[in-house]
């Protein structure tokens, strides 16, 4: 089905709710004078976006809307939903944070919404023209979210090196896409496909076309070797900025790769597998970037000593691990990335929180600041803290052990055995940093002087969903594998 | 005389988009490297112009130039804020003297 603008103006409200209210909270800024308003009333924002898009779900059909510039199916509203979650429990932890009551919070609040925005459009956009306003849409309110923190050299050191990578990917996305646009004559994903499976252009140059345009949407996710900016921006971004980043943001350019090389550059051939069209190199790119990225990224993370510099090249190695399932171009390997993204979700932004807790009494980021953090009245948080990382290490009874099972089974159900060694290897030596973080908050004797850690009721109750969560979906994950598989479908008209 | 076709502009374009990289990848200065990533942007948009003039398509390859430009213009407003930002905390805007993340 494709509508025109006027009939999908119905599917259209999530989108819809957040732009107005976008233009609300800078106008409300100007009134109001208790700012923790704002932050109250972005919440309720996420959770009527979020009411949206779930509401929806019964009576609609899949469609493109807008003239084929963006679509509604199953996939887009599954990320709808990770994004408003994200972006809620962003919002939540803004509202605790002690760094983002020195920002103006109208604009902060407002730059959090208009970035949750432009992702919902990442999982919708079916274009190249759509997709590059909607990855931009997302990196410009990123830069100044990363430089949200003024008179501070490292966030606006930070921002910099985000804008200055961001600019150079983004530029060389858009460059590839020209050829791209050039070889098919359209930007359309689906003219895209019929255009290459009839064979248009020569291999060699849709390769590097696909190449170049890899370079914006490897950036988003932060995969090497476009991942320089994510250890800068992570550590000088405030804490909830660095969460949103690591998470929402990663979890965009994974919506919008999977559409981009699923739908646009493969075809369900016989036997219903996937297939990659022209001569399938960016395959074997997808599978060298996998294993690159989750060995530099787990080898640098040995060496740092700053937790969320060390947490930044740790979502470099999840991206590398959540590339298997791409590598791998199967329904299977698809499935298996979105149940990792629930996961990963749960785990990644409980570990920023708990970093934010230690920050907000202590002021620190380092190990120091961890050190025998449950002697010191953190024992809930450093317990909390342990399952979170032996989670991201893949450790049985936590979810992230289900996640990682479910992409080595079908990267081995492709006989992709290199990289299911590659990606094993990967996660013993995780385990190692991950390990000596639950040492340092448990085995050492606190020196003295770094402080007690108290926890609020307001970060405990947000940490207390996210715990559970990774707990129970350890032990009974059906219902969210079955959520992924459901999920796991692109309308193709 | 040689009519000038498709594939000047795609060379021109090349050429726009190599200058644009080695701009970028030399600078120390800032506002340098913006000025590199304009570069980049701007071979694309050749090329998308060149892509539409002489395959006749439709209007999809200038529409995507406009856009462009408009979010080049956009990118420009919040780098140089950025710039201002770091100037006035760093009191340069040489790359290499604000790096100070890396431990």
């Amino acid at each position: 089905m494709e509508l025109g603008p006027i009939e999908s103006l119905s599917y259209f409200v999530p989108e819809l709710i957040l732009a107005i209210s976008v233009i609300g909270l800078i106008l409300a800024d100007l009134v109001v004078r208790r700012k923790e308003q704002l932050g109250v009333a972005a919440l309720v924002v996420v959770v009527l976006a979020l009411i949206a898009v779930v509401w929806g779900l019964p009576g609609q059909g899949d469609a493109y809307l807008f003239n084929r510039m963006i679509v509604h199916d199953q996939y887009a509203v599954f990320f709808k939903v990770v994004f408003a979650l994200a972006t809620f429990a962003t919002i939540w932890m803004s509202l605790d944070s002690r760094e983002v009551e020195k920002v103006s919070r109208g604009e902060y609040y407002a730059l959090l919404i208009a970035s949750a925005l432009g992702m919902f459009f990442m999982a919708t956009a079916t274009n190249l023209l759509m997709a590059y306003l909607a990855l931009e849409f997302v990196s410009l309110t990123s830069y100044v979210l990363t430089g949200t923190l003024r008179h501070n050299r490292r966030s606006g050191e930070a921002s910099l090196k985000y804008l200055i990578y961001g600019g150079v990917a983004s530029g060389t996305m858009i460059y590839g896409m020209s050829w791209i646009y050039g070889i098919t004559g359209t930007m359309d994903y689906a003219g895209i496909n019929a255009a290459l499976a009839a064979g248009q252009g020569t291999p060699l140059i849709l390769f590097i076309a696909v190449l170049l345009t890899l370079a914006g949407f490897g950036y988003k996710i932060a995969a090497v070797p476009f991942h320089m900016w994510a250890p800068d921006v992570y550590t000088g971004a405030p804490i909830p900025v660095t969460a949103f980043l690591s998470v929402a943001s990663k979890a965009s350019g994974f919506a919008l790769l999977l559409r981009f090389l699923y739908p646009a550059l493969s075809t369900v051939g016989a036997g219903g597998q996937w297939q990659a069209l022209g001569d399938g190199g960016w395959q074997q790119v997808v599978l060298l970037l996998s294993m690159v990225s989750m060995t530099i990224g787990n080898l640098a993370a040995l060496q740092q000593d700053n937790i969320k510099r060390l947490l930044a090249y740790s979502s470099v190695a999840h991206a590398g691990y959540m590339l298997m399932g791409l590598a791998v171009l199967s329904d299977e390997g698809l499935r298996s990335i979105l149940f990792y993204l629930v996961v990963y979700y749960l785990m990644n932004i409980g570990a920023f929180a708990i970093v934010m807790l230690v920050a907000n009494s202590t002021g620190r980021e380092d190990f120091d600041g961890f050190r025998g953090l449950a002697w010191r009245g953190g024992a809930i948080p450093a317990v909390a803290m342990a399952i979170f990382l032996f989670s991201l290490a893949g450790i049985p009874p936590f979810a992230g052990f289900i996640g990682k099972f479910y992409l080595f089974a079908a990267v081995i159900r492709a006989d992709f055995y290199l990289l299911a060694l590659v990606g094993g290897l990967n996660s013993v030596v995780s385990l190692y940093y991950y390990a000596r973080i639950v040492r340092t908050m448990f085995l050492d004797q606190p020196a003295g002087g770094e402080g007690g850690v108290e926890l609020d009721w307001s970060t405990g109750g947000l940490l207390a969903v996210l715990t559970l969560g990774t707990v129970v979906f350890g032990v009974y994950w059906a219902p969210v594998i079955a959520l992924a598989d459901r999920s796991a479908r692109f309308f193709l008209g | 005389m040689m009519e000038i076709g498709l594939s000047h502009f795609l060379v021109v374009s090349t050429i726009v988009f190599l200058a644009g990289m080695f701009c970028v990848l030399t600078r120390r200065n800032a506002i340098g490297i913006l000025m590199g990533v304009e570069l980049i942007l701007n071979s694309a948009n050749l090329n998308y112009l060149a892509f539409a003039r002489y395959s006749s398509v439709g209007y999809d390859g200038q529409m995507f130039a406009i856009f462009v430009i408009m979010l080049a213009a956009a990118e420009a407003a919040i780098g140089l804020a950025i710039v201002l930002g770091i100037y006035q905390t760093f009191h340069t805007i040489d790359v290499e003297a604000t790096d100070t993340l890396r431990l």
